[in-house]
């Protein structure tokens, strides 16, 4: 088992997400940056849907009472194994009794921590993502202690350092195709989405990132339907929330602009305060 | 009569259908058919189907490199589908406590509206309500059909703590809150159902295009029912109608 010294601020099980379940209200959730859980878990030889930890802001402090190998993607949050600094993006081998900490957060928002064969934990509606009233727990605690795969097939890879994109943490612009609303909003308001620099508010988590710049909005709500993650919404009082991965199914704000999904990864690796510019794709 | 539709982009992986913008039974019954069509059709392209008041999201396994083919696509089989303005749906009958203990706000309705607290209840459980779509939390089934006296705007200042199983009318609307959650809407009592189970396949009872009626209860029914349920040996009352 792995045992959890600290569960750091907030940190979850998370797979590619509960997919087929929409229509009863059950929101996708999943890693938040695919893009870089792919990357932990390519390394390792595991599925791109195997689970990982998602850590927000810091790290865990685990004890493993495995041999195996890990691989830490996405932000640098300065992971050591016994004090030894690690490197990203790189299969390490793990003995029984190591301990992986981390250190202060360098770049990004969010780390991911894959296993080799992934976690085991409980698995409802095909997912084992976590969410508050679906899985049992809403996320990681102290002395939580976690199970891995041991039997999935495990390629003992040695390649390079795999080339990462770091657009991921310096870039702002986030790319976008117009929302089922746009057309609704006047020239005026549809060039401000795209000349202003929006910043991220301190209201920013796994269901949505609310941006504190206003649009001055004359826009009534929308009979309820579907949203997404990446949906932007524009509320009454001429705010915009980029929802993510855990966000509702549905939703009555208009629905302004929807973010390409490579997006969504990279506003998953920022955080208040940070600025964003919306291009149009 | 089949509908004028739109079919939008909606990022990479999704088509989003749009009907009429109105609440209404018959574009209901005609994105419940269009739905069951594409099911039927079991096009291998498509992942999930999420239908709400006047739109369907048709969402797919990969990026869509041809909007137009998609649509055309979807345009035959909707030709195909034509309209049904008959089908059958599932009457699902809800028990529904509406003892003060629950209906914590009947009180202060019952003042608003000038109606005696059992003049509300009375219209409350009265009539059929048809299943719109599930959306907001997981389980939570957004319901047409509320009486026209029962309207009664949101709290301006939203509860903290709702409970699960709360009955309760927001505006327009009524419904039942499926797990403990925040929310504006005024409490009239509360069910002891569970709309939502995770561990259960599909998790809700009711789908879209369903009809749903209140059964009332008294303290005691509700606590002998609340048993049954978390036993998992409830068994909801419904029968099968021809709309």
């Amino acid at each position: 088992m792995i045992k959890v010294l600290h569960p750091g601020f907030y940190s979850t099980i998370q797979d590619s997400g509960r997919i087929g379940f929409q229509q009863y209200g059950v929101p996708y959730s999943g890693v938040m940056d695919i893009y870089s859980a792919a990357l932990a878990n390519h390394t390792l030889g595991n599925k791109e849907s195997a689970s990982v930890i998602e850590m927000t802001m810091t790290g865990a402090t685990l004890q493993f009472y495995y041999d195996t190998y890990i691989c830490i993607s996405g932000a640098d949050m300065v992971a050591k194994i016994n004090d030894t600094n690690i490197m990203l993006n790189k299969s390490i081998k793990i003995i029984s009794g190591d301990k992986l900490t981390f250190g202060k957060l360098k770049k990004g928002f969010r780390s991911y921590l894959a296993v080799s064969g992934g976690f085991k934990t409980e698995t409802i509606m095909n997912s084992q993502s976590m969410y508050k009233g679906i899985t049992t727990q809403s996320r990681i605690s102290k002395n939580d202690e976690l199970k891995i795969n041991t039997n999935t097939y495990y390629i003992d890879n040695k390649h390079a350092l795999i080339k990462v994109n770091n657009e991921l943490y310096f870039n702002d612009k986030i790319e976008v195709f117009k929302g089922p609303e746009f057309e609704l909003l006047s020239k005026n308001q549809q060039e401000f989405l795209f000349q202003m620099t929006f910043t991220i508010s301190k209201d920013n988590n796994r269901m949505a990132y609310q941006l504190l710049e206003t649009l001055d909005n004359s826009l009534e709500p929308i009979i309820t339907s579907a949203v997404l993650p990446g949906t932007v919404q524009l509320t009454p009082s001429g705010k915009l929330i980029v929802l993510m991965r855990d966000c509702q199914t549905t939703g009555g704000y208009p629905r302004v602009l929807q973010l390409k999904e490579s997006a969504i990864n990279i506003l998953a690796q920022k955080f208040t305060g940070n600025v964003i510019n919306f291009k149009l794709v | 009569m089949a509908f004028n539709l739109i079919y939008k982009p909606f990022g990479e992986r999704a088509i989003l259908v749009e009907w009429p913008a109105v609440i209404d039974e018959n574009i209901l019954k005609d994105i419940v058919n269009f739905k069951n069509s594409i099911e039927k059709n079991n096009i291998k392209s498509i992942i999930e189907l999420k239908p709400a008041y006047n739109s369907l999201l048709i969402s797919y396994h990969t990026v869509c490199r041809n909007f137009e083919n998609e649509v055309n696509e979807l345009k035959n089989v909707y030709l195909a589908s034509g309209f049904k303005d008959k089908s059958k749906c599932v009457l699902w009958k809800i028990p529904v406590c509406y003892d003060i203990v629950y209906g914590i706000d009947l009180e202060a309705i019952s003042k608003i509206k000038s109606l005696s607290k059992e003049e509300i209840i009375k219209r409350h459980f009265k009539p059929i309500y048809t299943v719109y779509f599930i959306g907001f939390l997981p389980g939570f089934l957004y319901l047409g059909g509320l009486d026209e006296l029962l309207h009664v705007p949101r709290k301006s200042t939203p509860r903290l703590q709702i409970e699960k199983g709360a009955v309760a009318i927001g505006g327009n609307q009524t419904g039942v809150y499926p797990a403990e959650s925040p929310g504006g809407w005024n409490i009239i009592g509360n069910s002891p159902i569970e709309f939502f189970n995770p561990n259960m396949t599909p998790p809700c009872f009711a789908k879209a295009g369903d009809k749903i009626s209140f059964k009332p209860i008294t303290i005691q029914e509700f606590k002998t029912i609340k048993l049954l349920v978390e036993g998992g040996v409830y068994q909801i009352e419904s029968e099968v109608l021809d709309d």
